[in-house]
């Protein structure tokens, strides 16, 4: 890549994504590079999809402020962006007088972080909102100002609309060098960041967005103040068939680590429990433990005594990036127009469209002129899905989009009823490994967890990319499906 | 455009197939069948191997063998098949069914059937029914997924291969990936005994020098990108996993064989009362499930563990439908069959003792040298004596001649003494 960009993204998750469809709006040039090979395969793919109220940071702190900005940023984005959001609202509930005072105190906390609508409510109100909960229960904060999304689907979306409007995605490359442009013996005139594949990408700025490696990227500059511990959160996702348990995200009173382990409904109707949080040695430990299992059954069957773990139909751990300090890093280096935007955990998902905007005046700061383009397309837009309106038998509807799109009378995936339009949609926005396919299709979620629709998937892409089966991958390479052909090529 | 038919039968597969063919000879003429697949046949088109067919046709036959009997008739008889095609719903009203439909050919159709039969059969249990703890890696996947890469695409899964679960397809699949070069490293089974057939065991495992761990279990999973080990443990029946006896064995493909549910999606759409230990739907004397007119059959009802114990089912469950739609379905007075010792459970559950049933059954765990008995009012009136009896083969028998005061009857099996 012989150009220079004007500023180049290290990292596609939420923040990253949030950051380049940011700075799509602005007539610089923008690469965003990733070392998986899609967007949202990292620490983003896990998230529980809460935008949260932003009363549980301390007053002061950047993850306070940038979680209330970043809430109320969601509306515009999801009707620009076509994913799915809906503001159902937050209850903290207390099951003793010294877990109320702790809601006393969350809420003033909230008050003070500006967080609008929050209300102590009394034992007959949080029942009337929430059928389902313990009848211990003492007292619930109640913020409706929370809501829930998809998060892959959000990131999807931030990138997808980030490229249309000219950012350039840089998939499966993993960064390992960064050196001073034109060999000059300091960083500041613009950087020559290199890949371990050996491409070379030339940049005036850089974001450092890479999550769980920001320290080992900041490192490549020779920053070296702060680091990245892994924190693993398991979550287990519960049958469809046991249907709407909680309408309302459920918490318990938060732990000094943790919000605690939660009830969450799913913007894709299923029950969603936990994540534990527990400090782990290795960036890549991504194993759910018997005893992590336990613990949140414990805790979410504490608040909701319905929740039962026979219940489950996966589950999956991921890591939040914890830096030194637990705050967010964000903002401008010793090292010249190195910027970082690291140690981005909970939350993160809720804070990104404000931490978007804050790296934007960073860099307005240190000289990159920002001027706004004419034809900047905010919006992108999503393709229909028929699960919802098969479920509620509103079947007119999928009758004229059988009649457009002939492939939406081909149905995939049952247990999520998805059908082959929407995989092949997944498939020509770019996701073209089975993880990808299904974090946008939500083919191969349900409860037989690909039995029935992977043999299907695999032909469908195999049709739309002219990869051979041996070529196809659950997340890219090493991930591979089979492994080879029938030594004899038998076919029956 | 509304159409009307006398049954529409969802799913051709083995049971969808005799269930259609048996009401054709019963005399019914507006017969659909419904197929999502391409083709019919259902999981039979996978299964290459033989041992298909020896109660049916006293001959053994592959899995497309036995299908393709059953298909030449059913098109002979020109039964009007819909292929690709999925029944999205079932809406019961006060005369008849609705189905709504969906395919490429013919878009989203409204169709109306005076009997519905249910032969949608099985799926496979995957690991998230397990909640096996580790990392998510490729190289998880059931054996019948396997099953159908290696049969039908022409691919290898991997190459060292751990299988957990003794089912039928895992033992089936041990060999098959065996033949084929791969090394399969071991079959573990949680339970003390295997869960498919012994002819399996002995043919799929022993002859191949495949071991088999009873009583372990695997407990985590390791690898990010492709599964590289497994742990595996003994277990206690009350306890759980051991430590103690724990080891890891390295593999690139873990194969579960872990159990079948019956897939009952579409059944509890149309309100269709589910049993919670079969899976399948609550039938009565007639297969006819709690919403009148429809029926089920095959593995959509309960798991069997031969196909031609399925045929026999759907033949069955065809006659009584055929008779439902011709008004001729008689129902006196029905008594439960409650289960007893050593049954997990007996289908139908409750049966009209006016004429004889076809009863079947499958005990909680093996035994040998014990009594089948049937119990009306307290009082044996049925005996059977088993040398061996194993929770993966099938029991079959019919009941007939209870005497008319009957008010319980129950199935157990009695001890060695008994």
């Amino acid at each position: 890549m012989g150009e220079t960009f004007d500023v180049a993204i290290i990292g596609a998750g939420v923040v990253g994504g949030a950051i380049a469809r940011e700075l799509s709006r602005y007539k610089i040039t923008v690469a965003l590079i990733e070392k998986e090979v899609d967007v949202s395969f990292g620490t983003s793919k896990a998230n529980s999809g809460i935008i949260h109220a932003g009363f549980h940071s301390p007053p002061g702190s950047l993850k306070a402020r940038l979680a209330v900005r970043g809430n109320r940023a969601f509306d515009l984005l999801a009707e620009e962006l076509g994913f799915p959001f809906e503001r159902r609202g937050e209850l903290t509930v207390a099951f003793n007088d010294e877990e109320a005072e702790i809601l006393r105190r969350l809420y003033y906390q909230g008050k003070q972080n500006k967080v609008q609508y929050m209300e102590l409510i009394g034992k007959e109100r949080a029942f009337q909102m929430e059928p389902n909960l313990n009848p211990d229960i003492l007292q619930a904060l109640y913020a409706p100002t929370a809501g829930i999304i998809g998060p892959y689907e959000y990131c999807f979306a931030l990138v997808e609309n980030a490229v249309e409007n000219g950012v350039e995605l840089i998939l499966g490359e993993k960064v390992k060098e960064i050196n001073p442009a034109k060999s000059a013996r300091f960083y500041g005139e613009g950087f020559k960041i290199k890949t371990e594949k050996g491409l070379s990408i030339n940049s005036r700025f850089i974001i450092n967005a890479a999550g769980l490696y920001a320290d080992e990227i900041a490192s490549l500059v020779g920053l070296n103040d702060f680091r990245i511990f892994p924190r693993k959160g398991e979550e287990y996702l519960l049958d469809r068939r046991v249907g709407n348990l909680v309408h309302r995200v459920i918490f318990p009173v938060p732990t000094v680590k943790s919000k605690g382990m939660l009830v969450i409904p799913t913007v894709d109707g299923p029950v969603m429990v936990g994540p534990t949080a527990d400090d782990v040695e290795s960036k890549e430990d991504y194993g759910t433990t018997r005893e992590g299992l336990k613990r949140v059954f414990e805790h979410a069957q504490k608040m909701i005594p319905g929740i039962r773990n026979k219940d489950v139909i996966t589950s999956f751990a991921g890591l939040r990036p914890v830096a030194t300090g637990n705050d967010f890093i964000i903002g401008t280096t010793k090292v010249k127009h190195f910027i970082n935007a690291a140690g981005i955990q909970s939350p993160g998902l809720t804070a990104s469209p404000a931490i978007a905007e804050m790296i934007r005046d960073i860099l307005l700061h240190e000289g990159l002129k920002l001027e706004v383009k004419r034809d900047f397309n905010p919006i992108r837009k999503p393709i229909p899905r028929i699960r919802r309106l098969v479920e509620e038998r509103d079947f007119r509807p999928v009758r004229e989009l059988v009649r457009e799109n002939p492939l939406y009378s081909r149905i995939v995936c049952r247990c999520e009823n998805v059908t082959e339009a929407e995989v092949v949609d997944a498939i020509r926005r770019g996701h073209t490994t089975m993880d990808g396919i299904k974090f946008a299709s939500r083919a191969r979620t349900g409860r037989c967890q690909g039995g029935f629709c992977t043999a299907r998937i695999i032909k469908i892409l195999q049709r739309e990319t002219g990869l051979p089966l041996e070529k196809i991958t659950k997340k890219g390479p090493g991930s591979e499906l089979v492994r080879g052909r029938l030594p004899k090529g038998v076919t029956v | 455009m509304k159409r009307f038919y006398d049954a529409v039968i969802i799913g051709a597969g083995p049971a969808g197939l005799a269930a259609a063919l048996s009401l054709k000879r019963n005399g019914i003429e507006k017969i659909l069948l419904v197929e999502r697949e391409g083709y019919c046949g259902g999981v039979l088109t996978q299964c290459i191997h033989n041992g298909f067919g020896l109660h049916k046709f006293r001959k053994e036959l592959t899995g497309p063998e036995y299908a393709e009997r059953y298909i030449e008739l059913v098109e002979k008889e020109r039964i009007e098949i819909l292929k690709k095609t999925i029944a999205l719903d079932i809406i019961p009203l006060e005369e008849g069914l609705t189905l709504y439909l969906l395919s490429e050919e013919h878009g989203l159709p409204e169709v109306s059937a005076r009997a519905v039969i249910l032969a949608m059969g099985c799926r496979e249990r995957n690991r998230g029914n397990l909640n096996i703890p580790g990392t998510r890696p490729e190289g998880i996947m059931t054996a019948g997924l396997a099953q159908k890469l290696v049969n039908i695409e022409g691919y290898m899964p991997g190459k060292e291969i751990v299988i957990l679960g003794s089912g039928d397809i895992g033992l089936i699949m041990a060999r098959r990936l065996t033949w084929e070069g791969a090394r399969v490293k071991c079959v573990v089974e949680l339970q003390p005994y295997p869960g498919g057939l012994m002819r399996n065991v002995v043919q799929c495992l022993n002859d191949f020098n495949i071991p088999l761990y009873l009583s372990h279990t695997v407990t985590r999973i390791m690898g990010n990108r492709r599964i590289e080990a497994v742990e595996i443990s003994p277990t206690d029946e009350t306890a759980g996993p051991k430590e103690r006896g724990r080891f890891i064995e390295s593999c690139d493909t873990l194969l579960l064989s872990v159990g079948l549910v019956p897939e009952n999606e579409l059944s509890l759409k149309a309100g269709v009362m589910l049993d919670p230990v079969t899976g399948g739907p609550v039938v009565d004397s007639n297969l006819m499930t709690s919403v009148p007119g429809i029926f089920a059959c095959g593995n959509v009802l309960h798991v069997h563990d031969l196909v031609d114990y399925v045929s026999d089912e759907a033949e069955r469950c065809g006659e009584k439908a055929a008779l439902y739609i011709m008004g001729r379905l008689k129902k006196k007075r029905e008594i439960p069959v409650r289960t007893g010792n050593m049954v997990r459970y007996v289908l139908p559950s409750r049966i009209d003792i006016a004429e004889p049933v076809h009863l079947s059954l499958r005990p909680i765990a093996p035994e040998e040298n014990t009594h089948l008995l049937l119990k009306a009012n307290g009082s044996v009136i049925y005996k059977k004596k088993y040398r061996k009896i194993m929770p993966g083969s099938m029991i079959r028998f019919e009941a007939k001649n209870i005497p008319e005061e009957t008010e319980s009857l129950e199935i157990t099996f009695e001890g060695k003494t008994g």
